[in-house]
């Protein structure tokens, strides 16, 4: 396909280049993750960055197949698309899939449902998250996070440590010269992998392009029933319930991320295929979490307040 | 086509000004971070833009206004894409400059004008030439604050060109006057010191040029065996790494080391795809004509290597110590080369080096910040290159057995 991007004078073979070098990058970082741990794990939000990502964990151990299972840390709160989405990708691919769920937790009362009409369940995700990762004794867990997307996820690591409580210790991360990878964990720690640590939001879509990567509808143009809530569009019906003054309208929106349906906004575009999201990427003056996240913009720490609490 | 930037100084000489500057002037800064900062910029300072704390992103940082951890920042101009790691000048300040160093093309040396030449300067360039940054960028900072004096700025050049031309491994330094704080020669040629005639900064950061790897043949450190078992692929054997050192073509020989057995290359597959050849720096698998038992750590080594590795269980490596305990003669560590874990005793401690002097001297241990030079017995032959003639085959860590934490940084020397 012919890719456009705007602000650039690299040519379509230096695009592609640079982006199979990502590529390679991301592979070799896999394929060693699950050759120093027993027991990795892929999380996968049915969002972008993770659909990437699953594609470049299949297409390391091809013909072989995935030698790990993929966990969704299900909030409840689901996009229906999204959820499509990932059964499909399941049977395409032919992965094992873990289902976490964060309502099995409120229901065991390890997690406390937050109330009123902005109540979320994305902080009660990383509650789930770490009770599965000990549950099903996983040591390693990839993740789609990028250094690009936060200041916090700026100084994380490749393969990121964490303690007995899953906890983040910024001051405290193993150095990694080389990006040589140091696996060596004891009993009860476990370890976050990045293999996209580096790539940029440009970079996801350039390979979502290049690699024809299938990605949930609700990323491209649609018509939808929203609200404007803090300069956010959120979805109406499921978790997100109007206030009082409030007045849902309908409009032509896609999203950039995708989250818990509470506090993920959608943004007004006409996008409707990969070529026409790259541009708009390419000219966009708001960062995707800035742009569509209500939890990150709470405060100034708000992404590091969480990754010390053991969020993705 | 991507340039990789590790910038160093001591604190406060403003590096995280001069990369906030650099992003700020690109137009990398979206609208929601720049008025975040603004917002902080009124909490933590005195309300006029802090272009730091686009890079000082956690609470510590922005409260003490220090950069406590390694930073990577992405931007692109027109011309081309910039990694930068932002290392810290203090406490781990030798930890974090090789970290940054280690995969890095260009190193940004600041140095405030009005201090000129501090040990940690001569500590940075001393760095860069240790783990081979062929390519140091002298920026000479706050020049604002020395009412843009011709005569300082020539003074600290000259001070530093002396060093480099003292260090173990040559560096080539390109020397600017800059004010990160007012943007003078950053994006910008600055109207306040037109007797200076050379690029700024970011004109000088597109288009210098990086010098390439050197060629010493095809090198693939055996990361994981794929084996499908499925009915299609029955005896496939893929052996998949990373390609370094040369490129690989179907029909060629290769030597498996430390085993010693040859066999011909009949198969390349890149993320899954069949190709004839590979190039250095790609992941990919490789079958073989023969069933030779082959493993995670083993390596593959084309038989027309232009530069043999070396295959050893004694080396001697320069080494960054990183970690509070102190390494001693006698200790004993995990070491990690290429794909293989081993267990490693420090048989000797050769010398400390002197990042001030650019000498050397005896050491009886090394703690925390220190450079020096070992020699290790490792329990398994490992496949090594020389450092400065092959990065990959040269580097290597040690981590402590007891707490798993990245105690040093190794390169590679030589044998014993």
């Amino acid at each position: 396909m012919t890719m456009i991007d705007s602000g650039t004078q690299a040519t379509p073979a230096e695009i592609k280049q640079s982006v199979a070098e990502l590529e390679d990058e991301a592979i070799t970082i896999i394929r060693e993750v699950a050759a120093e741990c027993r027991n990795p794990v892929l999380l996968f939000s049915g969002g972008k960055d993770s659909a990437v990502l699953l594609h470049l964990a299949v297409k390391a151990f091809r013909p072989g197949s995935l030698p790990f299972p993929v966990m969704h840390v299900d909030t409840g709160h689901n996009f229906d698309e999204v959820i499509e989405y990932r059964d499909m990708l399941v049977e395409h691919y032919g992965v094992k899939l873990v289902i976490a769920s964060v309502q099995a937790s409120i229901d065991a009362g390890r997690a406390v449902e937050e109330t009123g009409p902005r109540a979320s369940r994305n902080r009660l995700q990383s509650v789930t998250l770490l009770d599965a990762i000990a549950e099903h004794k996983f040591d390693a867990a990839f993740g789609g996070g990028r250094r690009d997307e936060d200041k916090a996820r700026a100084k994380e690591r490749i393969l990121s440590f964490r303690d007995h409580f899953g906890q983040w210790e910024p001051r405290a991360q193993r150095p990694e010269p080389w990006n040589m990878l140091n696996a060596k964990i004891r009993p009860g720690e476990h370890l976050r992998a990045f293999p996209l640590s580096n790539w940029t939001e440009l970079d996801i879509w350039r390979y979502i392009g290049i690699e024809n990567v299938a990605l949930p509808s609700i990323y491209f143009s649609h018509r939808r029933t929203v609200v404007e809530r803090n300069g956010m569009l959120l979805s109406v019906g499921g978790p997100v319930v109007l206030e009082a003054g409030e007045k849902a309208f309908e409009e032509t929106v896609r999203y950039r991320t995708v989250g818990d349906a509470s506090c993920t906004g959608a943004v007004r575009s006409t996008a409707s295929n990969v070529n026409e999201v790259l541009v708009e990427v390419a000219a966009a003056r708001i960062t995707e979490r800035g742009a569509t996240r209500a939890d990150d913009n709470f405060s100034d720490s708000a992404m590091e307040d969480r990754k010390r609490e053991g969020y993705f | 086509m991507v340039l990789r930037i590790a910038t160093a100084g001591s604190v406060d000489d403003g590096k995280s000004t001069l990369i906030g500057r650099l992003l700020h002037d690109t137009k990398t800064v979206f609208e929601d971070q720049l008025s975040a900062v603004e917002k902080a910029s009124t909490r933590y300072g005195d309300g006029s833009l802090n272009l730091a704390l686009l890079t000082d992103g956690l609470r510590a940082e922005r409260e003490q206004g220090i950069t406590i951890d390694v930073a990577y920042r992405y931007f692109a101009t027109p011309k081309r894409t910039f990694v930068v790691a932002d290392t810290p000048g203090h406490a781990q300040y030798t930890r974090n400059m090789v970290t940054g160093a280690s995969a890095s093309d260009v190193a940004i040396v600041l140095v405030d004008a009005r201090n000129g030449l501090t040990e940690q300067t001569r500590r940075h360039l001393f760095v860069a030439s240790l783990l081979g940054v062929k390519l140091v960028i002298l920026a000479v900072n706050k020049m604002d604050l020395v009412d843009f004096d011709e005569a300082t700025y020539h003074r600290i050049v000259a001070e530093a060109t002396a060093h480099a031309d003292a260090l173990p491994a040559p560096v080539v330094l390109n020397a600017l006057p800059i004010s990160a704080l007012l943007g003078d020669n950053v994006v910008d040629a600055s109207t306040n010191m037109p007797w200076f005639k050379g690029l700024p900064l970011l004109d000088l950061l597109e288009t210098i040029e990086v010098p390439g790897d050197h060629n010493v043949g095809a090198r693939l450190s055996v990361q994981w065996v794929i084996r499908p078992y499925s009915t299609e692929h029955h005896d496939y054997r893929g052996f998949a790494g990373r390609l370094t050192g040369g490129s690989l073509a179907i029909g060629d020989l290769i030597r498996v080391l430390p085993g010693g057995q040859q066999s011909t290359v009949i198969g390349i597959d890149r993320g899954g795809v069949p190709q004839d050849t590979a190039q250095s720096g790609e992941a990919i698998s490789v079958q073989l004509a023969d069933d030779i038992d082959i493993g995670r750590g083993d390596v593959l080594v084309a038989v027309v290597a232009s530069e043999a590795p070396i295959v050893t269980d004694r080396i001697i490596a320069d080494i960054s110590w990183m970690v509070d305990k102190p390494l001693e003669t006698g200790s004993r560590w995990i070491i990690k080369h290429q794909t293989r874990t081993a267990k490693a005793f420090v048989s000797a401690i050769e010398l400390r080096h002197d990042v001030a002097t650019a000498t050397h001297s005896p050491a009886e241990s090394l703690t925390l910040n220190d450079l020096g030079r070992v020699h290790l017995n490792v329990s398994v032959p490992l496949v090594i290159d020389n450092y400065d003639r092959h990065r990959p085959g040269g580097a290597a860590i040690l981590i402590d057995e007891a707490t798993g934490m990245t105690c040093a940084a190794l390169m590679i020397r030589d044998n014993e």
